[in-house]
Formats: C-alpha cells, sequence, structure tokens
C-alpha cells in the first residue's frame, strides 16, 4: 500500500473531527475523496502531510510513520492545499524556484525540473508574470506545478477544482489525469462528477466517519435499483403497468413513464411486451445508470 | 534553508515598501546627525557621534518591527504557512532562515552610518581626532539593539495573523526591554532597582559604547535573543 491511514482520530474541543478514519491507497491508484462541507475531508488530508497532528490513529506513506517523522514523508508527498495558497507577489518562475529550493533541489536540477513542470502545466508563456496577475484557473496550475515541483510519489489535491469555470474546470481535470500518470493520487471534493470522470477508488466521509471505501465500480454495481424510462407517442396509462412484479413507478408526463425495478432485464421484456399488446408506437426506452449522486444520498442519509 | 533566505530578502527589495523603509531610516538618521540644530554634529562643536548611537535606537525601536510584521503574520493570513510547515522544513530552521534574513537587512540598513565614521575623522581638528574604540564599540552594540529587536519583532510577527497587531506589539515589546526596565529603575525600589537596571538593553548598550567588549553584555544580549526565538518556535509549534 502506498498510504495507509489507520484508526485517525482528531477531536477539535468538543467536536470529533475524525472518528477512527481507516482507509489504504495502493500505488498508482487515484483515489477520491468524497463528501459534503464539513465532513472532514481536509483535515485528514492536513494529517496525512503533517500539518496538523491527530489525538490518535497512524498514518503510514510507502511504509514511513508520517506522524513520527515527518521530515522523511514530506518529500513523498505533493500536497496541495485547499484554496491554493501563493505567494501573490513572486514571479511564477521564481516560486517554483523557490519552492523546489525548499525540498533541496538546486542548481541544475531544480532548473531542469522547473522548465519540465512549466512545460507540462502550460505555464511557460506566463511564467514572467507576477502569480497575483494569473486567473484562477492558472493559478491552480502553478499551485499543481508546486505540489509536483520535487517529484513525489503521492500527490493529495484538497479541493482542487472548487472555483473554477467550466473550461478551466475540464482542462485543470484533464492535467491532474495526465500529472497523475504512474502515481498514487488523492482528491478530495464535493463533486460527484469529478470523482466519476477521474477517480478508480472511492471514499466517502461524512461527519468524521468513513461510510464507504471502494472501487467506484464495485459501489455503482452495488446499487439495487435501476430506473427505466418509457416513451411513446400515446398517452400511457398507469394500471398497465400494474401487473409487473416487483415494480415502483412515477409518472412524468403523459406519454413518459418512470419505472424502478430491481432486475432491469426482466423489466424490459415485460415493457416490450406491453408495447406489442397495446400497438404503442414507442419513442425511446432508456435506462437511467446509477450514477454516484444517489449513492452518496443513500449512504449520507 | 538558504531558499527561504533568500525569498525573504527578495520579498523585501521586490517591494517599493523595501526601498521606501531603508530611505526613510537614512534621511531621519541623516537629519538627525547632521541637520536638526539641537542635534547636529556640525553645530555641537566635538567630532564625535554620540548622536547617533543614542538616537539610533529609538528608530530603531519602529524601523524593526516595521521590517519584520508581516514576515511570518502574513504567511498565517495568507495560509501560505501551511506551505512551508508541509516542506521539509522544521519550524526551527524555518525562524532562524527568516530571523537571518531580516538581519542581513537590518545589517543593510545600518551599513552607510559608516560613511559617518569618515566624515567625522575628517572634521576633527587635528584630523583624525575621534574615540576610535567608542565609536567600534557603540557600532557594534548598535548592531546588537538591532539582533535583539529582530528577534522580538520576529516573535510578535509569530503571535498574531494582523499585521498591524504584530507592528504595535513589536514597538512596545522592544520599548519595554530597552527603555522600560531602566526607566523603571529610576523609581526608588531600593535593591531591585539593581536589577531592573541590569535587565534593561540601554544599560549593557551603554557599557558597549565605552568601547569595551565585556562577555557578560554579549552574553546577555545573546541570551536575549535565544529567549525571543525560542518564544517563536514555541509559539508556533503550539498554532
Amino acid at each position: 500500500m502506498s498510504l495507509e491511514v489507520s484508526q485517525l482520530t482528531k477531536i477539535y474541543g468538543s467536536q470529533k473531527a475524525l472518528d477512527e478514519v481507516s482507509f489504504s491507497v495502493a500505488p498508482g491508484r487515484i483515489l477520491g475523496f468524497l463528501g459534503p462541507n464539513g465532513a472532514g475531508k481536509s483535515t485528514t488530508m492536513k494529517i496525512i502531510c503533517g500539518y496538523l497532528t491527530p489525538d490518535g490513529g497512524s498514518v503510514s506513506v510507502l511504509g514511513k510513520n508520517a506522524i513520527d517523522s515527518p521530515k522523511q514523508v514530506s518529500p513523498l508527498i505533493g500536497y496541495l492545499p485547499e484554496h491554493n495558497p501563493l505567494y501573490l507577489d513572486m514571479y511564477v518562475r521564481e516560486f517554483l524556484e523557490f519552492s523546489g529550493g525548499l525540498y533541496g533541489l538546486a542548481g541544475k536540477k531544480l532548473k531542469q525540473r522547473v522548465v519540465e513542470m512549466l512545460q507540462k502545466t502550460g505555464l511557460e508563456p506566463e511564467q514572467h508574470k507576477k502569480i497575483g496577475q494569473l486567473s484562477k484557473g492558472y493559478r491552480q496550475r502553478v499551485g499543481l506545478a508546486r505540489a509536483l515541483i520535487h517529484d513525489p510519489q503521492i500527490i493529495i489535491l484538497d479541493e482542487p477544482t472548487t472555483g473554477l469555470d467550466p473550461n478551466q474546470l475540464v482542462e485543470i481535470r484533464a492535467l491532474i489525469k495526465e500529472v497523475a500518470a504512474n502515481k498514487t493520487l488523492i482528491l478530495s471534493t464535493h463533486i460527484m462528477q469529478e470523482v466519476e470522470a477521474i477517480c478508480a477508488d472511492v471514499v466517502i466521509i461524512n461527519k468524521g466517519k468513513i461510510l464507504a471505501a471502494d472501487s467506484l465500480e464495485n459501489l455503482k454495481s452495488k446499487a439495487t435499483e435501476v430506473q427505466l424510462v418509457l416513451e411513446t407517442e400515446e398517452e400511457l396509462e398507469l394500471e398497465w403497468f400494474q401487473q409487473f412484479n416487483g415494480i415502483q413507478f412515477g409518472s412524468k408526463g403523459k406519454n413518459e413513464v418512470l419505472i424502478s425495478v430491481s432486475h432491469a432485464g426482466d423489466a424490459r421484456k415485460e415493457i416490450m411486451q406491453l408495447i406489442q399488446q397495446k400497438e404503442l408506437n414507442l419513442i425511446s426506452l432508456n435506462q437511467n445508470k446509477k450514477n454516484l449522486e444517489q449513492i452518496f444520498r443513500e449512504i449520507t442519509k | 534553508m538558504s531558499s527561504l533566505f533568500w525569498k525573504e530578502i527578495n520579498a523585501f527589495f521586490g517591494s517599493l515598501l523595501g526601498y521606501l523603509v531603508l530611505a526613510l531610516f537614512l534621511v531621519a538618521l541623516g537629519l538627525i546627525v547632521w541637520v536638526f540644530p539641537e542635534s547636529s554634529i556640525l553645530q555641537y562643536g566635538y567630532a564625535d557621534l554620540e548622536v547617533l548611537f543614542s538616537y539610533t535606537p529609538y528608530v530603531f525601536t519602529f524601523l524593526i518591527p516595521a521590517l519584520s510584521m508581516r514576515v511570518l503574520a502574513e504567511e498565517r493570513k495568507t495560509g501560505t504557512w501551511e506551505l512551508l510547515r508541509t516542506s521539509p522544513l522544521s519550524i526551527f530552521q524555518i525562524v532562524v532562515a527568516k530571523y537571518l534574513a531580516l538581519l542581513a537587512l537590518v545589517s543593510v540598513a545600518l551599513l552607510p552610518t559608516l560613511i559617518y565614521y569618515f566624515s567625522v575623522v575628517s572634521l576633527g581638528d587635528p584630523v583624525g581626532n575621534l574615540d576610535q574604540a567608542g565609536f567600534f564599540g557603540s557600532w557594534i552594540g548598535l548592531l546588537m539593539i538591532g539582533a535583539v529587536f529582530t528577534s522580538v519583532g520576529l516573535f510578535s510577527s509569530a503571535l498574531t495573523s494582523q499585521q498591524v497587531l504584530a507592528f504595535v506589539v513589536g514597538v512596545f515589546l522592544c520599548f519595554v526591554i530597552y527603555f522600560g526596565f531602566s526607566a523603571a529603575a529610576d523609581l526608588q525600589l531600593g535593591d531591585f532597582a539593581y536589577w531592573l537596571e541590569e535587565l534593561s538593553l540601554s544599560y549593557h548598550y551603554i557599557n558597549l559604547s565605552r568601547g569595551v567588549i565585556d562577555s557578560r553584555d554579549i552574553f546577555f544580549l545573546f541570551g536575549v535573543i535565544w529567549l525571543f526565538l525560542g518564544g517563536t518556535i514555541l509559539v508556533l509549534r503550539s498554532k
């Protein structure tokens, strides 16, 4: 395991921000850390990166204890904090050189690494600008470049896409996917689509407790119900569907019916029979994919 | 560590504010030493730089907290502190790098006053009639005062994320340890007054300005610096 978090507990005053949080990430995987605001995502990440000390539990990064020896673990992790703090008065290039210096890079190696990161994140045209002059999307790129400057094995990004416009969102997601190749990445977010777009594994956390930790596929297949949407040219009557087994349905419009079933295959067959029986003119029969959003709501209810 | 040191130096010279603070410091001292009739050496009649050494600590009381107020407070306010803390640098290294950078700036501010030495040497009659030991003792004393005030300024910058608050606390602490103790010693306190006097920076500064570099004074000044740097580290650790 690249990263193992076990029994992590953090208490703020009388409130338990984290309650025995445990999960692990295998090398090379992208893990989505999902939860509503205030669920404990940032707290967990800050503890892994050594910024906060936990009240209990342990973190092991590539076999090293992150809480006892933060100095050895720090170079292994590339961390982009929430809100992406940057020195707005510094020039992009200057900032990256400074950050590399903090991680012990120097001379030719540092210069080479900076150029590499500028190329990778598409910041080359902006390298002589002050960070304060850049748009939010470009600042996010600077933050990413900084997190990756020392070539860490594990990348931790805390809500890397909040506050970006839809174009920047797509660009940054693509960039994250690209830089995460062959690395272990943890990404926190409260946007479900993001997890579906990028992640292979999902950990769902709420009120400091882990509610689910599995691969995205498993989580999705665990979902019990499937929704079918039937649309015809003729008006549909709900009574027709009452003979089906194990069906819950709701009306959407006169020509449209939403049907929830546990076995989509059987239900589809029955619907086709019904269409023939009543000589209906079919427009569409769609199956709504169970998305993470529904799963998330079911779990966090 | 060196990259943090240079970042601080560059941050200072990268902004107009840095040059402004240095320029104002030198203009204020220049006016006091050469222009204002009450304190001007030209009016005084003796080739002696006593004025420079008695007024500079006053200027330092304001100048140094102004230089140091942003150094930690701003990092905490903007969140960049998190970047530093999650880097491989320990809090001790961060504090030392920042302290050395500030100290370098204070030394740079003080350096041009060495020119006054040559001016006064050539003004003397006969030329060169100047208490050399007194001058260099005082100058080293001034540098030490600057070093102490810098540690005080760094400490007050660690206390809060508000720069203005850090400045006010810094000025107050500098004032108390330089003038406060010796002023309090003037109250009728009996034996206790002697201890208070020894605790004040001005007492040790005056010792140095006699041209005798006494190890007791140097130890005391270094002790105060370590006290405040240690305090800074403790404060940062607890946050």
